[in-house]
């Protein structure tokens, strides 16, 4: 059981269940749309986490990122446009832009302020998306075809899309603990745990966290166009606030020390909240109390598990 | 005589009624201490923040290096080569010592906006990082975190970040505060050998080490410059002594 406890093994296990869940009774139709669905929440997740873990930056706009990336499907699959050679770097690149053009406002505020502000940047994408009426409006649009891969239809194919997710979510979390490492992360955490010293070195930590928050943005819009190809359909309900709100839960929970926490945190939440629900319809009375605890013991949450396991080793 | 690293002139900082800092003029020359002492709420630690660039003054302008600096904020005076050190210790408490001073050598060695190759392994950074933590005695602990440093030694580490950050002016806070007897000792030998590397603008309550330092001495009363010159003109100086230095001095 030891080597569980290592540092960095908890990442490799947690990709190795979800390559092999397939062949572990995950195969069918039902749980393999939901393990979909969390490893794409997870990569929102990740996303986010370089903001409130390394940037110290609360966004609680992340699911307008997540809204960006699926109407980019939804507006090319109205034009005729269907294949992920167009698609994905249009739909991660018009959320790096909305991320640009409203982080350019929000990272001068901090704290309460952010939070707010990027809510209210997530309201107006909300309400945006509900006015498209020639893409649904309220109701929503439906995709009649999963996106192309240069012409082959491999994401219509429960495998192949479980192991593209699979694969861009190892992806991100690489992308974003190289970031989290680099000069530039290094400037981005130090900023986040004394600004002002930071300043007296030479840096102005603006630029550092807005190019963040539009990382930040780009991988969720990637999340998103997963996630529009994963229902099969896309609403304005993608870009509620509640979202946002579920993501930075899962961020939260799941620890803010290592991007791995997000991802651990958004397969627990969507795990649990199927499993319970199966259980009973009162679902919600148990995982409200569930989570306060999480929250209130597990210090360095879920991913700081082995941690705290290891000290208590140690002790014991 | 050649232009003085510093010089601020006629500096004025009001807040509401109060005038903190009145009609105040300093030079610091490319070496050498020049200290700058008064009782507290005299307006030392207001002026330090005009001159690092945290506060702008109402009045007056600050030229470093020759150049007009009155209103760039801290970070591009940084880039210029003014270093600072906090009266509360500053440091990051996540990162180790040794992060803390390649954190300032970074600053100025190449762009920070790399996004791929871990900073902990640029072997550079990490030199010339150590060399400044050695500057300051700290290279043994190196690899501990700074927030689980003694006080002195985070003392010891802001100097070194400010030494990483291979700066033309030092601006110390009370470098001092809060060290005891043998760190004191340590830090006054340090900062003796630093003065002959950097112009250093120190502000000081401890008497001892201002005196054994500096080269110039400006003693500050309610915002106002009421003396400045060389230690022994100040240590006689009746209107210093019966303001501000008592028995202590004279003793």
């Amino acid at each position: 059981m030891h080597f569980l406890l290592r540092e960095g093994a908890l990442p490799l296990l947690l990709f190795g269940l979800l390559a092999a869940a397939p062949f572990l009774g995950f195969g069918q139709g039902y749980a393999m749309t939901l393990l979909a669905r969390a490893m794409i929440l997870g990569m929102a997740a990740i996303g986010l986490s370089l903001l409130v873990g390394g940037a110290g930056l609360v966004s609680l706009g992340q699911a307008a990122m997540l809204g960006v990336g699926a109407y980019a499907v939804v507006i090319l699959d109205d034009a005729g446009v269907t294949d992920a050679l167009v698609v994905l770097p249009v739909a991660v690149g018009a959320a790096m832009l909305f991320a640009l053009a409203t982080g350019a406002v929000a990272v001068r505020t901090s704290g309460v302020h952010f939070i707010m502000i990027t809510l209210a940047f997530g309201q107006m994408a909300f309400f945006t998306a509900s006015s498209l009426a020639a893409y649904g409006g309220d109701d929503g649009y439906t995709l009649y075809a999963r996106t192309e891969v240069a012409g082959r239809r491999l994401l219509e194919d429960r495998l192949g899309f479980h192991y593209v997710c699979l694969g861009l979510l190892a992806a991100t979390l690489l992308l974003c603990r190289a970031v989290l490492a680099s000069r530039f992360g290094r400037v981005l955490r130090a900023a986040r745990e004394n600004p002002s010293r930071v300043q007296a070195l030479g840096f102005h930590p603006m630029p550092y966290r807005l190019t963040a928050y539009v990382i930040a943005g780009g991988i969720g819009g990637l999340a998103g166009m997963l996630l529009a190809n994963a229902t099969e359909f896309v609403a304005p309900s993608f870009l509620a606030w509640q979202r946002s709100g579920d993501l930075l839960f899962m961020v939260i929970l799941g620890g803010l020390g290592a991007p791995h926490g997000a991802l651990l945190g958004a397969l627990a939440i969507v795990l649990l909240e199927e499993w319970l629900a199966e259980l009973t319809e009162h679902w919600r009375l148990i995982f409200g109390p569930l989570l306060i605890l999480a929250v209130l013991f597990l210090r360095g949450g879920l991913a700081g598990l082995p941690a705290q396991l290891r000290a208590g080793c140690s002790r014991g | 005589m050649a232009e003085p690293l510093l010089r601020a002139e006629r500096l004025h900082k009001r807040f509401g009624g109060l005038t903190v800092t009145n009609d105040v003029s300093l030079t610091v020359e490319t070496r050498g201490v020049h200290a700058v002492i008064g009782p507290n709420g005299a307006g030392k630690t207001t002026l330090i923040h005009q001159i690092g660039g945290s506060l702008r003054p109402d009045a007056g302008r600050i030229l470093f290096a020759g150049q007009e600096v009155t209103r760039l904020p801290p970070h591009r005076r940084a880039r210029l080569g003014l270093a600072r050190s906090f009266q509360i210790t500053s440091v990051v408490p996540g990162f180790t010592a040794l992060e803390n001073a390649a954190l300032a050598a970074q600053a100025r060695a190449g762009s920070s906006f790399r996004f791929l190759r871990p900073a902990a392994s640029e072997a550079g950074l990490n030199r010339e990082a150590m060399a400044a933590l050695e500057q300051v005695g700290l290279v043994d602990r190196a690899t501990v975190p700074a927030g689980a440093l003694s006080h002195g030694e985070r003392r010891q580490l802001e100097l070194a970040i400010a030494l990483a950050q291979r700066p033309r002016l030092l601006l110390l806070d009370e470098p001092l505060a809060g060290a005891g007897p043998e760190e004191t000792e340590r830090l006054i030998g340090l900062l003796r050998w630093l003065k002959t590397q950097y112009g250093i603008l120190l502000v000081e309550h401890d008497m001892q080490a201002v005196f054994a330092l500096a080269d110039t001495i400006s003693v500050l009363v309610y915002g106002r410059i009421v003396a400045s010159g060389r230690p022994e003109a100040i240590r006689a100086d009746p209107a210093v002594r019966a303001a501000y230095l008592g028995e202590d001095v004279a003793a």
